[in-house]
């Protein structure tokens, strides 16, 4: 350990003295946590700067943990994620009977961001469950979180029970693959090719396991419940940040160690988008609570995101990359429109935002825009990322792919246009009344906004995410 | 800068400038104010583009200007037009240029609905200047979502429905058509080197004809479910029936154009083998559009459906002349285009206008409107007139050319088509002159109506705008064919090549 591994691993240094800072901030017995608050957002904001900093590639640890300029940008999308997770629940934190657990409550989602960080950086399969559990188990005691609430304790248990069995079959997969390689470094691991029966299994299990996180279908029954039962900023959490985390590992666990055999992951890609895109466009059609809503929405879009993982090349990975940056501003931006609302008012569903326009014509027009980038509406940014996903698919011929791809995002349109309507069309006797948002959470939308606009128009951001991944 | 972006910038500008005011008068200024210079603008590119020809400049597309975008899938933001475009950006300036007047009394949200109106109509221009298919599709689908809200919004009768039909039906065909775009793309380059997105490239190599033959369907049902192809026609009554006048004006006069010129510029030009070879397929069913729309028309009773109806005899009659695929049908086919563009953007004024008045559109519940408002009911004459074809009006050139070019082919299965086709016009003469006589003429059916105040000067500007174009190309087409006819001969001899 010396000066220069702490600069490589910065980011887990930083974080950690975050969490000790919880710890000792929770000892003050002031009733006010708003210094805390300020103190917490400022200094994360301080470490997603450093983030972006130039930093050395290069391995640690017997190259069991791995940095270069692709895992550091994936950090940064998951940091710029996490602010504005933070900025939106400052809302939330406010309310009376949630201050006292505004340690608990920065404490748990750091460490699971440190988990994520290890998952991302693991230059080896132990290396990367120990990031993976490190990622889950805070997040069970975060869905419990309105611990009062009956769905929110319902939602803490089932998470815990599908992440144990989720990391139970990701184990199974590994010792399999073990087994069948001899070793679990991914370096190592990487220069071996085997076809055989068991290494497919070991392989399909591990993408499983990663599937429940992803909540890929057929393993996505956890998620409507959880995101219903617990509070918004946390659902805001797992459906952008945790979601990301869990993508990125996969992608870079496919296309880093398991590029030189594409043939299993690519097929199963194949076939989990479509099941994945259509189940969860099927199951979002009829809700009208809001998260439960947005479970299914963030389901069908983590089919979309399948979609690159049919194409093997770098294009697959760029595409999957973009996209999962433009799916977080949107969601985000959809979820902070959300927990305003639902902060101020405590109303989930969908009439309820019945004339919302009327009143709050900003927050409209952001949620619109928003939810049309979600949808693939030129000229937001959710266009871009869908067409070049499309376009990842098709290089490859997957041409009939690509139709129940562009098929389901029109069926997709149809369930957002279901909000924009309540939002726009619907009359309301009382609607919601006008909504005053503090500093931080309309910083939190402006940085959405700002990105939903320009990232499409700006191609330097797409080129520069290419440059990456090479 | 490339000229053609100033299409662009004054909708834009106009759109910050309609949410910089405050009162409901200044937005309607601001926004005539932003599409009557888009007009003015649209005739002085006329003139330079006369003047860029007549100095021997014979390049395919003028005002060509590429920039660069997407390195990596060599996406350009390419613009440049030519004749054909030029036609069809005159059509759009001057039907928003109307459709801005003839919605002059919008008062719920009218802020929102001019910024939405002109966005849809910056869709259309961006569409129609575009040379790049992902530019072009970028701006098809920008002209088609804020329809949504025009219609859910500020529509009539069952909106939300027609709303969410209408934008569901568009959105799966530009779906369709995401496909076909996908697979010109990655065909554009079979002799090894660039994949390209560029008009101009992919036309001169020759895209295997296997691809062709499974990517032609889709480019070409894509753009078809907005030019109304039978049997994907069904949003349009239902659309154009709730739709706020504006926008139906828009929207049939224009939108649904886009749908015959991206079939024609993308689908037929870019796979000509694949169109050779399935052109009967859609020649079948454009035919019945034309025949359906018209019979569909003569059952209708409210005003708009059975301009609904007519719009979707008339663009069948538009992609029926393209899949002709010769230069004097073809012609025909922009000019219709052009004719019923203008044609049916007048009706549907008109329609709004009477609405206002009488607030009915049944036609059994009118009569007698010639004695009580001279003004409307005299353009209205003129605009069927138009529509059923009489010559010294444009429909008659237009149609007359389709039909004496659809019949150049000599075959049996072309002719037949061509005579199903032709019984339209009877069928269209039927509808219009049962509405003129029952609307119209007779006796003044409801005393209420005497009471009726004939046009103001703001539909007045708008009515008489779109006549006088219509007049214009009736009695001097040839300017106009002569522009459309120009581009149209090297691209039919590419494709008959």
């Amino acid at each position: 350990m010396n000066w220069s591994t702490l600069s490589i691993m910065r980011l887990e240094v930083l974080l950690t003295f975050m969490v000790l800072y919880q710890l000792i901030a929770d000892l003050s017995e002031k009733e006010n946590k708003r210094l805390v608050i300020n103190f917490t957002i400022i200094f994360f904001a301080i470490i997603t700067i450093i983030g972006f900093f130039p930093s050395e590639n290069t391995t640690l640890f017997g190259s069991m943990y791995i940095n270069d300029e692709l895992r550091m940008f994936l950090k940064n999308i998951l940091n710029v994620s996490t602010l504005i997770v933070l900025l939106q629940s400052t809302g939330w934190l406010d309310k009376p009977e949630n201050q006292s657990k505004t340690g608990a409550f920065y404490l748990l989602i750091f460490s699971t961001l440190i988990g994520m960080y290890f998952m991302i950086s693991a230059g080896d399969f132990l290396m990367l469950y120990l990031g993976l559990e490190l990622a889950t188990l805070p997040l069970t005691i975060l869905a419990a979180f309105d611990k009062n609430l009956r769905r929110s304790a319902e939602a803490g248990i089932k998470l815990l029970m599908s992440s144990a069995v989720s990391s139970a079959v990701l184990l199974f997969g590994l010792s399999l693959m073990y087994g069948v390689y001899g070793t679990l470094h991914f370096s190592e691991m990487a220069l071996l090719t085997d076809a055989s029966t068991l290494s497919i299994m070991a392989l399909i299990f591990f993408i499983a396991g990663l599937g429940f996180k992803l909540s890929l279908v057929p393993f996505h029954l956890w998620t409507a419940d959880v995101y219903e039962g617990s509070p918004m900023p946390v659902t805001s959490y797992f459906s952008v940040v945790s979601k990301g985390a869990a993508l990125f590992t996969l992608a870079l666990v496919l296309y880093r160690v398991f590029g030189p055999q594409p043939k299993v992951w690519t097929m199963t890609a194949y076939f989990l988008s479509i099941t994945t895109m259509v189940v969860g466009n099927l199951f979002a059609l009829r809700q009208k609570n809001l998260k439960r809503f947005l479970a299914f929405s963030s389901i069908t879009q983590a089919g979309f995101m399948m979609l690159g993982f049919v194409n093997n090349e770098a294009l697959g990975l760029n595409t999957i990359v973009y996209f999962m940056l433009i799916y977080s501003l949107s969601n985000l931006a959809v979820f902070g429109v959300l927990s305003i609302v639902s902060n101020n008012t405590g109303k989930e569903t969908m009439d309820d935002f019945n004339g919302f326009y009327s009143t709050n014509p900003r927050l409209s027009l952001i949620m619109l825009l928003a939810l049309f980038s979600l949808a693939g509406i030129p000229p937001v940014a959710g266009f871009f990322g869908k067409f070049f996903l499309f376009t990842a698919a098709a290089s490859k011929g997957m041409y009939i792919l690509v139709l129940i791809a562009v098929l389901n995002a029109t069926v997709s349109l149809y369930y957002y246009l279901l909000v924009v309507k309540a939002m726009f069309i619907n009359k309301n006797e009382t609607p919601i009344p006008n909504l005053a948002s503090t500093g931080y959470e309309k910083l939190a939308l402006s940085i959405c906004f700002a990105g939903i606009v320009a990232i499409g128009f700006v191609s330097a951001i797409y080129d520069y995410v290419l440059t990456l991944v090479g | 800068m490339n000229p053609l972006l100033i299409l662009l910038i004054i909708p834009l500008l106009t759109i910050v400038g309609i949410a910089l005011v405050k009162d409901v008068t200044k937005v309607r200024l601001v926004s005539a104010i932003g599409m009557s210079a888009q007009l003015v603008f649209a005739f002085i590119l006329l003139y330079f583009f006369y003047q860029q020809r007549h100095a021997g400049n014979t390049d395919d597309m003028l005002f060509v200007s590429t920039t660069m975008w997407y390195e990596s899938f060599n996406i350009q933001l390419k613009f440049g037009i030519d004749g054909i475009s030029m036609a069809v950006i005159m059509l759009t300036a001057i039907v928003t240029f109307a459709g801005i007047f003839a919605s002059w009394q919008v008062d719920h949200l009218p802020k929102e609905f001019f910024i939405s109106l002109i966005i849809l109509a910056g869709g259309v221009f961006g569409f129609f200047i575009s040379l790049d298919l992902f530019t072009m599709f970028l701006f098809y689908e920008m002209a088609v979502i804020p329809m949504y809200l025009l219609i859910g919004l500020w529509g009539s009768g069952p909106k939300e429905y027609s709303a969410m039909k209408l934008t569901l039906m568009l959105m799966g065909g530009s779906a369709l058509l995401l496909v076909g775009l996908l697979g010109i793309y990655f065909n554009s380059a079979p002799d090894g080197g660039r994949l390209t997105y560029d008009l101009t490239e992919i036309a001169k190599v020759t895209i295997p004809l296997d691809a062709q033959l499974f990517f032609f369907p889709f480019t070409f049902v894509g753009f078809g479910v907005l030019g109304a192809l039978f049997p994907f026609h069904t949003w349009s009554p239902d659309g154009h029936a709730s739709a706020p006048t504006a926008v139906s004006m828009l929207h049939a006069g224009v939108l649904m154009k886009l749908g015959g010129y991206g079939a024609f510029r993308v689908a037929i030009y870019l796979l000509p083998e694949a169109a050779h070879e399935l052109a009967w397929i859609f020649i079948i069913l454009t035919s019945i559009s034309v025949v359906y729309g018209a019979f569909g028309a003569i059952w209708q009773k409210d005003l708009k459906y059975i301009n609904a109806y007519s719009s979707v005899s008339h663009c069948g009659l538009v992609l029926f002349a393209l899949l002709m695929m010769n230069e004097t049908a073809t012609t025909g086919a922009i000019l219709q285009m052009i004719s019923h563009g203008l044609m049916t953007a007048l009706f549907f004024a008109l329609i709004g206008m009477i609405y206002g008045r009488t607030h009915t559109r049944m036609i059994n519940e009118m009569g007698g409107l010639m004695k009580v408002i001279p003004f409307l009911s005299v353009i209205y004459v003129i605009a069927g007139l138009a529509s059923l074809g009489l010559p010294g009006l444009s429909g008659f050139v237009a149609e007359m050319t389709i039909f004496v070019g659809s019949f150049q082919h000599t075959d049996m299965f072309h002719r037949v088509a061509t005579i199903v086709a032709i019984s339209s016009i009877v069928i269209t003469a039927v509808y219009i002159l049962r509405v003129v006589g029952t609307l119209l003429l007779g006796p003044i059916t409801n005393s209420h109506y005497l009471e009726l105040k004939d046009a103001q000067w703001f539909e007045k500007i708008s009515g008489v705008t779109l006549v006088v174009a219509i007049a214009i190309i009736g009695l001097t087409p040839f300017w106009l064919s002569d522009l459309i006819r120009e581009p149209l001969a090297k691209m039919i001899q590419t494709l008959t090549n």
